[in-house]
């Protein structure tokens, strides 16, 4: 999948609070999963890739906290929490 | 010894809505917000409609931070290289009280938290509810930061995902079907340049909606809303239209929305500001899971209530809503100091006696009537090129109007037109 052009620049204009920890993590054993393609489309963010393994992979800096990844995947897939309070993307606007 | 006597999960607008009449009624109320402020997590795409709600909270509005009132309306239909706008401007969306109007939710949210604070609710920020207290099946409270917190109800406002109504049991996990992602860009522009390329006097607002080419012929359309020194550009698809057939990447579809020239001139010399996606449930009725349970209430985007209509979609007014008939329903409890489901269950009641459950009723098939493809590609293509030919001046002679109009209009296609118009006819 193609980067979309500015997507990165897009979300830096966002707040975020870092976390202790991930709070999405594919679940060990899945990533060759097809279904978890979906997530590679959905993600507003475009956090999910697919690496030359063919495992799908995410990198959670820039989460946008929307959920669409869970509901298009499911918890079979996803380990999938919100971030603890205070941490994660802070709407200015919203 | 309980803490309180109510605990609302989440800072969004049904949760301040309760904290806000609980703690105007006198109740102990608790408002545990996981964000940095109350609006810090919320996203609209957006726009209020206050007829519905007004009443509810009277003194809440003169002095509410919204943006613009929504003074005309659009939509627009896409092909690939052209489209048809229809605009509409009453002078009833230009009186006061004003129906509708243009809001951030960063701004309101936290300004809406202050009129909470200041009728005694006590609302605690960067705190993460992980769980309920659960005792002989009946909610007691929740876990926040490893620390128990008690009420006789605990009001979920936690959002689309609704991971309390789930710890309770009220709801099953949800099916993607059920779905859709909104995501948008805040453009800031300056006042006057937004008056000017809108067409807007002082404080009136602009909502133009976009079907078509903008989903890629998928269900769902663009939207553009003009606040006081900003515009919200966004897209609002079905979670499983991205991923079938001809599937698309969703940040994709923004970019190249952008980049059409219908939007491209609308948002020049505008600075993006603000990135931001939420999941909006639009299942309605069909969908909903039990609203209920001892010691448990479930109001806003958590308990489903957020309905795509085509030219409207809705969401903040039923969560305002619901989190005033939940907070209803609390004090009812506390008065007859039973805090079962067979007690609560007059929030069901208030519910079905007001204009949210009235509307869930009334379009209940909406989403299967509106999730139907040609609506999103062969109609907005076949009104373009009609358009086109309508409007074309050729070389040679031009064609007469009918026959223009009638080689596009072939039995299959008037056919298709019957059954369409029957479709719509259940909303």
């Amino acid at each position: 999948m193609s980067e979309v052009k500015g997507l990165k620049a897009k979300l830096g204009l966002d707040v975020f609070k870092e976390d202790h920890e991930f709070h999405i993590k594919i679940i060990a054993g899945r990533e060759k999963d097809s279904r978890l393609k979906k997530a590679i489309l959905v993600c507003p963010a475009g956090l999910y890739s697919e690496n030359e393994a063919g495992e799908v992979v995410i990198s959670v800096d820039g989460c946008l906290e929307c959920g669409t990844c869970l509901l298009a995947c499911g918890d079979e897939l996803l380990q999938w929490h919100y971030p603890s309070g205070g941490s994660g993307v802070q709407f200015r606007f919203g | 010894m309980n803490d309180f006597d109510v605990i609302v999960v989440g800072g969004g607008l049904a949760g301040l809505a309760a904290a806000y009449t609980l703690a105007g009624e006198g109740q102990e109320v608790l408002v545990l917000e996981r964000g940095d402020y109350p609006g810090a997590k919320n996203v609209t795409g957006g726009r209020i409609y206050i007829n519905p709600i007004r009443a509810l909270f009277p003194d809440l509005w003169e002095k509410a931070p919204l943006e613009r009132h929504i003074a005309h309306e659009e939509v627009c239909l896409m092909d690939q290289s052209r489209s048809l706008t229809i605009r509409y401007a009453g002078s009833e969306l230009n009186q006061e009280p004003y129906q509708s109007y243009s809001v951030l939710r960063g701004k309101f949210d936290k300004w809406f938290a202050k009129q909470a604070e200041r009728k005694g609710a006590v609302i605690i920020s960067k705190s993460r509810v992980d769980n309920l207290i659960i005792e002989n099946s009946q909610v007691k409270g929740v876990i926040a930061g490893g620390e128990e917190l008690r009420a006789n109800v605990v009001i979920a406002c936690d959002g689309v995902l609704s991971i309390m109504a789930q710890k309770a049991g009220l709801r099953t996990p949800a099916q993607s079907k059920n779905f859709a992602v909104g995501f948008k860009e805040v453009i800031e522009m300056d006042r006057d340049l937004i008056e000017k390329r809108f067409n807007l006097e002082g404080d009136e607002g602009a909502a133009r909606l976009f079907m078509g080419d903008v989903t890629a012929g998928k269900f769902g359309g663009g939207f553009l809303y003009t606040n006081q020194e900003s515009l919200s550009l966004g897209i609002v698809v079905g979670i499983d239209a991205l991923t079938e057939e001809k599937p698309h990447n969703a940040p994709e579809l923004l970019d190249k929305f952008k980049q059409r020239p219908e939007i491209a001139r609308l948002i020049n010399e505008g600075q993006t500001v603000e990135y931001s996606a939420h999941v909006i449930p639009e299942g309605g009725l069909k969908a909903m899971s039990k609203l209920y349970g001892n010691g448990i209430l479930v109001a806003g985007d958590a308990a489903g209530f957020s309905m795509n209509i085509g030219v409207t979609v809705r969401g903040m007014e039923y969560a305002m809503a619901s989190g005033y008939y939940a907070a209803k329903a609390a004090i009812e409890a506390q008065a007859k100091n039973d805090f079962s489901a067979a007690t609560l269950n007059i929030y069901e009641t208030l519910l079905n006696n007001s204009f949210v459950m009235a509307d869930f009723r009334n379009f209940k098939e909406s989403l299967d009537v509106l999730e139907y493809p040609p609506l999103f590609e062969h109609y907005p293509t076949l009104i373009g090129n009609i358009m086109r030919d309508l409007y074309e001046v050729p070389a040679g002679p031009k064609g007469k109007i009918y026959p223009t109009i009638k080689k596009y209009l072939s039995m299959g296609e008037l056919w298709g037109m019957v059954k369409l118009g029957r479709r719509m006819m259940k909303i």
